[in-house]
């Protein structure tokens, strides 16, 4: 296999595995899209996301996860793309990349949540956006939306304890 | 403080806990008065965020920290309406212990016609830290 179709190979198990292995991006049905190094979660709608029934819209606790959950695979993804090299060259297999990306899921410190619209009960999607990512600590921004990224329905901003990023250079 | 807030009536216990989400992570509400509540969530595999160790997930928490801020300011005053989470804010200050049932407290400090103003935590009974504080403000039922 040539490095190039081998890189790709493990990019794509990797982000499988980011929501295949964490329990609950798996009970929220969590999906990835990635175009280049850009990620795009979605959050499928689910009769059980709803909090009010009346509106109906989709309960703050689960658009706070989703935009919390955002981030954080947004993060493990850049440690991932930095280290990949080193792994490949290495010969790692892609089930131990896997591994090492799991041991160091990154810790929320804090998250601020701004709920703009009420989510309607259909599909909604999120982007990161990290602004920062030093040795230890990280600020990341994220927004999700349900009809364009334009015009977001909530957004968070958010600091992550990361290990160890960087150590090398 | 628990003590000074009410056991809810079944009927407001059954409101909450029969809302979607709350049910489907199991959210419990043990009291509820006076803009207090106190929720509680049995611990869940399927909730955890990090394998490796079986902490829940963060998203967990916020969850249920705006679920309390929210029932919280419903019993603030008489609603007229419902309430919407304008914003909020979770620091988390360690990881919950697995197995632990996680116990959340909220109470509203400031109620005004247009917005009310809330602090919550989160305590999995281990140790005196809680997990996890949140502030939140909320659209003003009133």
């Amino acid at each position: 296999m040539s490095n190039n179709k081998q890189i790709d190979q493990i990019k794509k198990e990797v982000l499988i595995s980011l929501v295949e292995k964490i329990p609950f991006c798996k009970t929220l049905g969590i999906k990835l899209d990635c175009l280049g190094n850009e990620i795009t979660a979605h959050l499928p709608f689910k009769k059980d996301f709803i909090g009010n029934p009346a509106i109906p819209a989709l309960h703050g606790g689960i658009i706070g996860s989703f935009l919390e959950i955002t981030a954080i695979i947004q993060l493990s993804w850049a440690i991932f793309l930095e280290r990949k090299d080193d792994q490949i060259n290495t010969k790692k297999s892609s089930f131990e990349v896997q591994d090492i990306i799991l041991q160091e899921i990154p810790k929320t410190i804090d998250i601020t949540i701004d709920y703009l619209n009420s989510g309607r009960p259909m599909e909604s999607f999120a982007r990161a956006k990290i602004n920062k990512i030093g040795r230890r600590y990280a600020s990341v921004s994220v927004i999700s939306w349900q009809d364009e990224p334009s015009k977001p329905f909530a957004m968070a901003s958010g600091h992550f304890l990361v290990k160890n990023f960087n150590q090398k250079k | 403080m628990i003590d000074e807030i009410p056991i809810p009536s079944e009927q407001v216990k059954l409101f909450f806990m029969n809302l979607p989400f709350s049910k489907y992570i199991g959210l419990k509400l043990e009291r509820i008065g006076n803009g207090q509540a106190v929720m509680t969530m049995p611990y869940q595999k399927n909730l955890i965020g990090d394998p490796k160790t079986g902490v829940l997930h963060g998203g967990v928490i916020t969850t249920l920290l705006d679920s309390c801020c929210g029932a919280a300011v419903m019993t603030a005053g008489d609603p007229k309406t419902s309430t919407a989470t304008i914003d909020l804010r979770i620091d988390y200050m360690r990881p919950a212990k697995p197995e632990r049932t996680i116990i959340a407290e909220a109470m509203c400090y400031r109620v005004t016609n247009s917005v009310v103003f809330v602090r919550a935590n989160a305590q999995d009974g281990t140790k005196k830290t809680p997990i996890a504080t949140a502030t939140g403000a909320f659209t003003s039922p009133f």
